[in-house]
C-alpha cells in the first residue's frame, strides 16, 4: 500500500558522526510534519532497500541515526566518509516521499479515575475541567513521530497547546503498560511496564508492543491517531478487578 | 543434543549475542554482550557462527554440570573459573567430560566473563535475536536470567563423538588446540583508572571551557547506580555554556551523555535507542570492552582520539579476529 511518487528534491542536510559506527542525518532543527515526512521517507528508502554493513535505521523527530559495521565500508577512505558519500549520493538524487501517513489509527482510552492518576491535575494545571481536558485531547491533531525509549513507545505530537504541561517533577517508579500520557506538546502510551515522568491521563487495553507477534508494533511513525473515550469495560472483569 | 544444567545461577548470568540488531527503527533496544571483544573470541575460538549465543556471566558465576562432553571456551573476565579442583585456561578451546562441573570463585579481574559453547546455546531468536532483554522479558532464556534447575541445550553440531571424548582419558578437560590458537584477549587492568579512548560528541562546544578540560583529565568513578543500560559516571560536574532544549535521536553504544546534573552516563548494550541529553563524547569502538569490564567504584580517564585514528583501530582488531578464526579453521582441518 505504500505508493510512491517520483524522487523529489530536499532541503540541506547535514550528516554527522556519532562515535566510530554510527552517524546522523539531519534534516532540520524543528519538530514539524513536514521535517518528520523527510526523516521517514529517508529511513523507509534505507529499511527498503538496506546498504550491506548498515544494522540499523533509527527515525526520530528531525534526524535518521544509521548504525554500521565500519568493516563494510573500509575501500580507501576512513569508513565514515566511505558511507556519508554514499548517503550524500543519495540524498542528492532526492527521496521518494512514501505515503504512509494515510493510517489512522483509532485507540480506544478509559481517561481519569484509577487508570489516569494525573488527569486531576493536568485540569488543574491548565485551570480546565477534566471533561474539558479529556475533550481537548481528543480533537487533537495527534501524528506518530518516532518510536523509542522503549520498543514500541510512540511519541506523538500535535497536543492541543492549552494542555501542556511539563512531566512530574518526580518521575513515577512504576507506570503499566497501555498507560496514555501527556508532556508539553505531546502523548505517548507506554509500550512496556516501566518508571516515567509523563503525566497519565488514561489508558488503553491495546497491546503496544509484542515481542513475539509478526509485526511486533501496534503503531509506526506516520500513524495519525484518534483517542475514543471509553469506560472501563474495555478492560474486561479481570483488570477491574486487580 | 547435549544438555547443561545450572546447579547454581550466579548473581546475574544472561545468554547474549551480538545483539537484536534491525529493529531500533521500532524502538527495540539492541542488547547482546557488553564486552563483544570476549563474546565473539569466545565463539570464534570454537569455529562458531558470529552470532550464536555466550552466556554473559557477571561477577559471581554460575555452577553448572556438564551432562555430555562439551567443547567450550570462556573470554573476559577472570573469576577463578575451575573444573574439579583444576584451574579452567581462558581464552582457549577446551573439551570437557560428560559429567563434569564448572564453578566460578574469586574474581581476578573484569566484571563478565563469557561462556560460549561449539554450536551455540539451543534458544529460540525472538526478533532474529536470542539475546536476553530483562526489562522486555524477552529473548534468550524465557527472557530473563539463569535460575537453579534450567537446563541449557546445546544445538546446531553433533554432540562430541566417543572418539573425541576418548581422548580425555582420565582428565576432566584437555585442551583442543596448539597454544597458538588462543584468544588475542584485552589486559584487563586492575589498579589505577582506565584509560578510555573518545571521540569527540556533536555537543561538546556546548560544555565550557573548564567542563572540556576536566572531562579529558579528572578521573569519573563508576556508580553503583550502573547497569547493562548504562554506567553512571561521578566526578567533576560538566557544565554547559548555556541551556539547550535538545530534540530527541538516535544514540550508540559508548555514547557519553550528560544530564542536568552534570554527571556523564555512558550507555551501554541495553541503552534506549534514541536519547535526549547533549552527547559530549563517544567511547571510541576498541576501547568500549575496556569499559563494560569495570565493575562499580572502579575508575576512568577519557583520551581524546580522532575518529579516523579509531576507526584504523576497529579494523586492526576485525583483523585480530579473523586470523584467529583462520588458525581455529586450520586446525579443524589438521585433526
Amino acid at each position: 500500500m505504500t505508493s510512491s511518487s517520483t524522487p523529489s528534491s530536499i532541503s540541506p542536510w547535514h550528516i554527522a558522526p556519532v562515535g566510530d559506527r554510527s552517524l546522523i542525518v539531519e534534516f532540520g532543527q524543528a519538530v514539524e510534519p513536514v521535517v518528520n515526512a523527510t526523516v521517514r521517507s529517508f529511513a523507509r528508502e534505507l529499511l527498503d532497500e538496506p546498504i550491506a554493513g548498515i544494522v540499523d535505521v533509527v527515525p526520530a523527530f528531525t534526524t535518521v541515526a544509521v548504525h554500521y559495521r565500519p568493516e563494510f565500508f573500509a575501500e580507501g577512505a576512513s569508513p565514515y566518509d566511505v558511507l556519508r558519500r554514499r548517503l550524500d549520493a543519495l540524498l542528492a538524487r532526492g527521496i521518494r516521499h512514501h505515503d504512509e501517513d494515510a493510517r489512522t489509527v483509532e485507540i480506544p482510552v478509559c481517561y481519569g479515575g484509577e487508570f489516569g492518576p494525573d488527569l486531576q491535575e493536568v485540569a488543574a494545571a491548565c485551570g480546565l475541567q477534566t471533561e474539558e481536558v479529556i475533550a481537548r485531547h481528543v480533537a487533537s491533531q495527534h501524528l506518530v513521530y518516532m518510536l523509542g525509549f522503549a520498543p514500541g513507545f510512540p511519541y506523538i505530537g500535535g497536543l492541543d497547546p492549552s494542555l501542556a504541561v511539563p512531566r512530574r517533577s518526580t518521575p513515577r517508579t512504576r507506570i503499566p503498560a497501555g498507560s496514555v500520557a501527556i508532556a508539553r506538546d505531546q502523548t505517548s502510551i507506554y509500550s512496556l511496564e516501566t518508571p516515567g515522568g509523563w503525566n497519565v491521563i488514561g489508558r488503553t487495553p491495546l497491546k503496544l508492543f509484542d515481542a513475539v507477534a509478526e509485526s511486533p508494533c501496534l503503531l509506526r511513525p506516520g500513524d495519525r491517531i484518534r483517542f475514543v473515550p471509553a469506560s472501563a469495560d474495555i478492560f474486561g472483569n479481570a483488570e477491574v478487578a486487580r | 543434543m547435549s544438555r547443561i544444567e545450572v546447579i547454581k545461577p550466579g548473581a546475574l548470568s544472561l545468554l547474549q549475542d551480538r545483539g537484536r540488531h534491525g529493529y531500533q527503527h521500532l524502538g527495540v533496544v539492541v542488547g547482546g554482550a557488553m564486552d563483544e571483544w570476549s563474546h565473539r573470541c569466545a565463539n570464534a575460538l570454537l569455529g562458531n557462527e558470529e552470532d550464536e549465543a555466550t552466556l554473559e556471566i557477571t561477577l559471581m558465576g554460575p555452577s553448572l554440570l556438564f551432562h555430555e562432553a562439551q567443547e567450550i571456551a570462556l573470554c573476559g573476565a577472570n573469576l577463578s573459573a575451575r573444573i574439579g579442583e583444576a584451574e579452567l585456561p581462558m581464552n582457549r578451546a577446551v573439551l570437557v567430560r560428560a559429567g563434569a562441573r564448572l564453578d566460578f570463585g574469586k574474581r581476578i579481574d573484569g566484571m563478565r566473563s563469557y561462556l560460549a559453547v561449539r554450536g551455540g546455546f539451543a534458544v529460540p531468536g525472538v526478533m532474529d535475536s536470542r539475546s536476553t532483554y530483562v526489562r522486555g522479558a524477552f529473548g534468550g532464556l524465557q527472557g530473563r536470567a539463569l535460575k537453579k534447575g534450567d537446563v541449557l541445550e546445546v544445538g546446531g553440531v553433533p554432540p562430541v563423538s566417543a572418539a573425541s571424548a576418548a581422548r580425555l582419558g582420565d582428565a576432566d578437560f584437555i585442551e583442543i588446540h596448539q597454544p597458538e590458537v588462543h584468544a588475542p584477549a584485552i589486559a584487563l587492568r586492575t589498579e589505577g583508572p582506565a584509560p578510555v579512548r573518545v571521540i569527540a560528541g556533536q555537543q561538546w562546544a556546548l560544555f565550557t571551557d573548564e567542563a572540556q578540560q576536566a572531562f579529558m583529565q579528572a578521573e569519573f568513578r563508576i556508580s553503583p547506580q550502573s547497569d547493562r543500560m548504562g554506567f553512571r559516571l561521578e566526578g567533576p560536574v560538566l557544565e554547559r555554556r548555556h541551556a539547550m532544549e535538545m530534540i530527541s535521536e538516535g544514540v550508540a553504544f559508548g555514547t557519553v551523555q550528560v544530564p542536568p546534573d552534570g554527571q556523564p552516563i555512558v550507555l551501554m548494550a541495553d541503552r534506549q535507542t534514541t536519547g535526549g541529553y547533549p552527547k559530549i563524547a563517544c567511547v571510541a569502538s576498541v576501547d568500549l570492552p575496556l569499559v563494560a569490564q569495570l565493575a562499580p567504584q572502579e575508575a576512568l580517564r577519557f583520551e581524546p582520539i580522532l575518529l579516523e585514528a579509531a576507526q584504523a583501530l576497529y579494523l586492526e582488531r576485525e583483523r585480530a579476529l579473523g586470523r584467529l578464526r583462520s588458525l581455529v579453521r586450520a586446525a579443524g582441518e589438521a585433526q
